[in-house]
């Protein structure tokens, strides 16, 4: 008897761990993909908010000669210009269908009066409004400015400043162009900033460099330390960027991997930029962590150090994802600097990067390259990214009603979603509930929202009860008047000698 | 010490030298003068306020409203660490207080030095206890005025111990600076012995749990 009920509790015991312990292991196995940081920094597991639509590899592609270490990238409508460097050629692809990118031609030698007809490692590209293609064009020292045809019209050359040394060979890396066609390049080995060029060719200036900083401590070793010593020191030099991209309106997204840990910690360093015309940053951040990808630093999985951004991309909702070189993963931040979505790793499965290079959006979907891959990964959101997106967008358009309803959607899918709580909170503050927007901005400690909706709150509480305060506050003040008035009155009563006798 | 209890004059004079603990942080001097040597102060009222001060640092944590303070990672929070956070430091100064001026000609015996450091908490729950009531009914703009308030109090608190101290003891203001910072330091070394004094027994009792294992091991 005893045997047997032993038997059938431990029946009970392993069905029940089987039961507990097979669905979690598989979550926990997907789950790590994509991820937040929550109000505290801990890790939070979420939805995904892009899933692979599909890897492209050269042979995907249809191209007989494989792509070689292409470092850059450009989307233009639907159109994917890819930069293979290692094969100095530019690849043209064109996006057919949902899931299907197919080669338009690949260019490998322009056309039109100039010496040097090919390229030599061309490292960026991009296409203007009136399809002039620029090209960075880094072994052969300038940027080449061809028609839609690849016909040579001009090229910039090395900046014409006093400031760069006569011997530098000048390296464009990375180029962006607005709308009338002036350029913008991050050069190897100018740490003055962006050079920029007029639509003519001329070199115009330097925008955009880092501030120089340095602490106390810094100083004084500087102070003290000899010739030889001086020599072997890092100099304080601003840092050169990495990769810029232009939003719509024309700011310019600059991203760099040179902080180190404490610098970006203690926020002397910005990994991620907004430089406006006079080349200052004005990158809002507002969200509860400061924008350098990933919180924790430390060495797991073999990946030590901060975050590595290699490449930025700005959507037309102001979503800027920004592409980790170190853990091959996106970050996404909205245009307050909240974090949305992070996404990726290292690795040899799809959604997964080996050396991503260059990141792109088409429409809503992203495109990220990777060079030591040779594919591009195909991105489209899914539906708990576009119901975010749709969330966000609304907001801005002014339908606060839809966009609470949508952030009602999130939060369903994920309870977790910290601005899915702050979006209805900000819904329901346009919508005039106050004391409802307040309970949800309570809850995820947004002080500053909740701040708006306590002020009007209180402020309507106040104006609903203003007869109560009123005689309150009479109350309080003329009670203990009267009470003296009374009893001074009926002293005057004890004393007088007529009632007395 | 249970008939006590049944008397009403228990309680007139407990409440009696609680009240006295405003007139004392309003009128310092004269109020620790007449403290002690008019026995105008009582254990049970000091051990009221300090009580009390713990009570306001605790329920700071979770009934400050979260425009005002950052808000609490309750898993990180040892209420007994916040507990002793006001307990430890006052012991060690009223014993390093008493330790150093029974030395010094002060007149002020341990158990008054006691009281006169309670009566001297008395702005820090005073202070404390309504900013955090008032702090769920702020937005962010008027927060700023609460840590003013709050490092107010602190301040006010630090300098009436301090006077407090001088009046037990019948120092002048000379010395009883100088004995306010050798009981900080006396504090200092209080702590130092007692780091020391924790670590040997833990290497001594550590000693003799691995003669027992070896024993126990050989056996």
């Amino acid at each position: 008897m005893k045997n047997k009920l032993i038997k059938i509790g431990a029946m009970v015991a392993s069905a029940v761990i089987m039961a507990t312990s097979i669905p979690t292991v598989a979550t926990a196995a997907e789950s790590n993909y994509s991820y937040i940081y929550d109000y505290w920094g801990d890790v939070q597991e979420m939805p995904d908010a892009y899933n692979v639509c599909r890897v492209f590899t050269s042979i995907d592609l249809g191209l007989d000669k494989l792509l070689k270490n292409p470092s850059g990238m450009y989307v233009h409508d639907n159109m994917i210009y890819i930069c293979d460097t290692g094969n100095d050629r530019i690849v043209i692809c064109e996006r057919t269908d949902a899931d299907s990118i197919e080669v338009v031609k690949t260019v490998e030698r322009i056309k039109g009066d100039v010496d040097t007809k090919t390229f030599s490692g061309p490292t960026d590209i991009a296409v203007s409004d009136d399809g002039n293609i620029f090209i960075a064009d880094k072994g052969n020292a300038r940027i080449l400015k061809v028609d839609s045809d690849f016909k040579y019209i001009l090229e910039f050359g090395k900046p014409d400043d006093t400031a760069i040394s006569a011997d530098l060979v000048f390296q464009p890396n990375k180029i962006v162009i607005d709308t009338a066609e002036r350029v913008y390049c991050i050069a190897n080995n100018i740490n003055r900033g962006l050079c920029k060029y007029e639509a003519d060719g001329t070199f115009s200036g330097f925008v955009g460099a880092t501030k120089v900083t340095y602490d106390f401590q810094q100083y004084l070793i500087k102070k003290f330390a000899s010739q030889e010593q001086l020599a072997q020191m890092e100099s304080f030099v601003p840092t050169e960027y990495d990769n810029i991209y232009m939003d719509k309106e024309g700011f310019i997204y600059t991203v760099t991997d040179a902080g180190t840990e404490e610098d970006l910690k203690s926020g002397d360093a910005d990994a991620v930029r907004k430089l406006n015309l006079l080349g200052s940053d004005i990158l809002v951040r507002n969200g509860e962590w400061p924008i350098y990808g990933d919180l924790y630093m430390g060495g797991g999985g073999g990946f030590a150090g901060p975050s590595l951004f290699t490449d930025v991309t700005v959507l037309d909702n102001d979503i800027y994802v920004c592409l980790d070189k170190n853990r091959g993963r996106c970050f996404g931040y909205d245009d307050q600097g909240n974090m949305v979505f992070i996404f990726g790793g290292n690795g040899n499965m799809d959604g997964y990067f080996r050396q991503p290079a260059a990141l792109e959006h088409m429409g809503n979907d992203l495109i990220v390259l990777d060079s030591l891959d040779c594919s591009i990964t195909l991105f489209t959101p899914t539906e708990f990214g576009s119901l975010v997106y749709t969330a966000m967008e609304k907001f801005d358009e002014g339908e606060y009603e839809a966009s609470g309803e949508a952030w009602e959607t999130v939060m369903k899918l994920d309870g977790n979603y910290t601005l899915a709580y702050i979006g209805i909170g900000r819904s329901l503050l346009r919508q005039k509930q106050y004391e409802e927007a307040m309970d949800y901005f309570d809850l995820k400690y947004d002080a500053d929202n909740y701040s708006k909706a306590f002020q009007q709150y209180r402020k309507k509480w106040v104006e609903k009860n203003i007869a109560i305060i009123v005689i309150v506050i009479l109350a309080v003040f003329l009670i203990p008047l009267g009470i003296g008035k009374i009893r001074s009155i009926k002293r005057e009563i004890d004393k007088e000698e007529f009632f007395n006798r | 010490m249970f008939e006590a209890l049944k008397k009403k004059e228990t309680y007139s004079k407990y409440f009696k030298t609680l009240k006295y603990s405003l007139y004392v942080i309003s009128h310092p001097l004269d109020g620790f003068w007449d403290l002690t040597h008019e026995k105008r102060g009582s254990y049970a009222a000091a051990n009221t306020i300090l009580i009390l001060t713990v009570l306001a640092r605790l329920l700071k944590l979770r009934y400050t409203s979260f425009v005002v303070q950052e808000p609490v990672y309750w898993e990180d929070i040892n209420i007994f660490v916040y507990i002793a956070s006001i307990i430890f430091p006052l012991a060690l100064w009223v014993i390093g207080n008493w330790g150093l001026t029974t030395l010094f000609d002060g007149k002020g015996r341990l158990g008054q030095v006691y009281i006169a450091t309670c009566y001297g908490l008395t702005p820090y729950p005073l202070f404390q206890i309504p900013l955090m009531i008032a702090s769920n009914f702020v937005t962010i703009e008027e927060a700023q005025l609460f840590s003013v308030l709050s490092v107010i109090s602190l301040i006010y608190a630090a300098i009436l111990i301090v006077l407090g101290m001088g009046q037990i003891h019948e120092y002048s203001l000379g010395k009883n600076i100088l004995f306010t910072v050798a009981t900080l330091f006396a504090m200092l070394v209080m702590i130092f012995i007692l780091m020391i004094f924790f670590s040997m027994i833990s290497q001594g009792v550590a000693y003799f749990i691995s003669i027992a294992k070896e024993l126990m091991f050989r056996m």
